[in-house]
């Protein structure tokens, strides 16, 4: 299982990295995995309220479509266009394809480590 | 419980991802998964574990009396060594399941059905049943896979007397040793594709099956689950009990005018069917022109009036298209109307489309 220990996690999946004062979001490997061949997704606008616990995205894959669910909350700052031609790419490399930046990030503490999010899943799994 | 079917096994072994489906364990998909499964039915080859299906045999001098009046479609005519396709009505026109019958014989008749409908069928037929026949729920005895595709011809003439294959659309040979486990071969599928449906004992389908699959490696042949063969039969325009078809939903209602005979003498369902007439509502294809995918239970609209609704829906693999299958009024039928489909809360541009999405060439 693919959770790489740098980054934080949430117990939908969710993975953060804090790159100053932004927080990269993607999907996790066993996300993707569990989701099967993504073919669509739905992105938020710039300048969206993300509250935790709270879908700010969806995924498609041809059997059925799922919420992204907000692991932080926060504004949205970026979102990564090339996913909406290309959803494929979480796919391929889930850490690699973020799926959207935020600013004015709280919540940080209640994020799993590597270790807990891994415990976590075996359990699911 | 779930059941297993004989193959359980083999679908872990092979990295099937395993989930509940009409009583069973079946895999959804493979390990390369499911978009690489629907491909390779449409440009090489797939092989499904559809044991799950059910199996009835009618048997004796009434048999093929009580299919007429049991069944929509016409059996007189039906030529032993020959399967054909037909709803069953229940009293008020709904329907009650689909199916397909292998003639054996001019008494003796296999009805193949859908898992999920198998013990409601065959209360069904007994409840129904009149004079000399024998109705035997022969579904343990029957393991069954589906070779689809345009290699299929290829791969199982590896493995038998190709001299002997079914040649015609819908006909079947008995007792055809296929990597020598004896088969019942027919010429059917339900994915739009040349390919073959094989039925044979439960404890020799492991061995059929690694057969199969070895013999295929060339062609491309890949194990399939579930979720390519929902996607295939919604691109090849097939209906499935449960979406396009339901106990409230007319043979007519879900286009199947051509396998309903109102020219029998009688089967159950004729007179509703006549006094209903035509239906206000029919089955439709559509096609998102906005992005976003179309599923099922979706509202349909034309200009802001509530028209119909989605009965199944996903982004067809093959033709990449978001495309569904609608319920709609009569009145926005028409290929080439405009329509929105509600997803989630938003309302997406939609186009009523010929069906089939996929016509094999």
């Amino acid at each position: 299982m693919n959770i790489p220990q740098h980054l934080k996690y949430s117990a939908s999946h969710e993975w953060v990295l804090m790159e100053g004062d932004l927080a990269i979001i993607g999907i996790t490997d066993y996300a993707q995995k569990e989701l099967g061949d993504l073919v669509f997704i739905n992105l938020p606008n710039v300048d969206d309220e993300m509250v935790v616990d709270e879908a700010f995205a969806d995924v498609e894959s041809v059997k059925a479509v799922s919420d992204i669910i907000a692991p932080v909350n926060g504004t949205i700052a970026q979102v990564n266009e090339e996913l909406l031609d290309a959803p494929e790419l979480i796919n391929q490399d889930a850490y690699a394809a973020w799926i959207v930046k935020a600013k004015d990030v709280t919540g940080l503490d209640d994020l799993l480590t590597a270790d807990q999010y891994l415990e976590l899943i075996s359990k699911e799994g | 419980m779930e059941k297993k079917t004989p193959l359980y096994d083999l679908h872990l072994e092979l990295g099937g991802k395993i989930v509940p489906f009409a009583g069973y364990l079946l895999p959804v998909q493979y390990e390369t998964g499911l978009i690489k499964e629907h491909m390779a039915v449409r440009t090489a080859c797939g092989l499904f574990d559809v044991s799950h299906m059910g199996e009835i045999l009618f048997r004796g001098k009434d048999a093929l009396d009580n299919l007429q009046r049991l069944l929509t479609n016409d059996f007189a005519d039906l030529e032993d060594g020959r399967v054909r396709y037909s709803p069953i009505c229940n009293k008020q026109g709904g329907i009650v399941d689909d199916l397909i019958v292998y003639k054996f014989s001019q008494e003796e008749y296999l009805l193949v059905v859908n898992a999920a409908n198998k013990d409601k069928d065959y209360a069904w037929f007994k409840e129904h049943a009149t004079g000399q026949v024998e109705i035997i729920d022969q579904s343990h005895d029957y393991a069954q896979l589906a070779l689809q595709g345009p290699k299929a011809k290829q791969v199982i003439s590896k493995l038998t007397d190709e001299a002997r294959l079914p040649t015609r659309y819908y006909s079947f040979v008995r007792d055809l040793q296929v990597a020598g486990v004896p088969c019942l071969v027919s010429r059917t599928g339900y994915t739009g594709e040349l390919g073959y449906e094989l039925y044979c004992a439960p404890d020799k389908v492991v061995e059929l099956a690694r057969a199969l699959l070895k013999a295929g490696r060339e062609e491309g042949l890949i194990p399939c689950g579930l979720g390519a063969r929902d996607t295939l039969r919604l691109e090849a325009g097939m209906p499935l009990y449960g979406h396009e078809m339901t106990d409230d939903i007319t043979p007519l209602m879900a286009g199947l005018d051509m396998f309903v005979k109102m020219d029998k003498p009688d089967f159950i369902g004729k007179q509703a069917l006549q006094q209903l007439g035509e239906p206000a509502r029919v089955r439709v294809g559509l096609t998102l022109t906005d992005r976003g995918i179309a599923r099922e239970n979706g509202t349909v609209y034309h200009d802001g009036q509530e028209v119909g609704i989605t009965t199944s829906g996903t982004l067809l693999p093959y033709t990449n298209k978001a495309s569904a299958m609608a319920l709609v009024d009569r009145a926005v039928a028409e290929v080439g109307t405009a329509v929105e489909i509600d997803v989630r809360g938003r309302r997406l541009k939609a186009q009523v489309v010929q069906l089939p999405f996929y016509k094999r060439s």
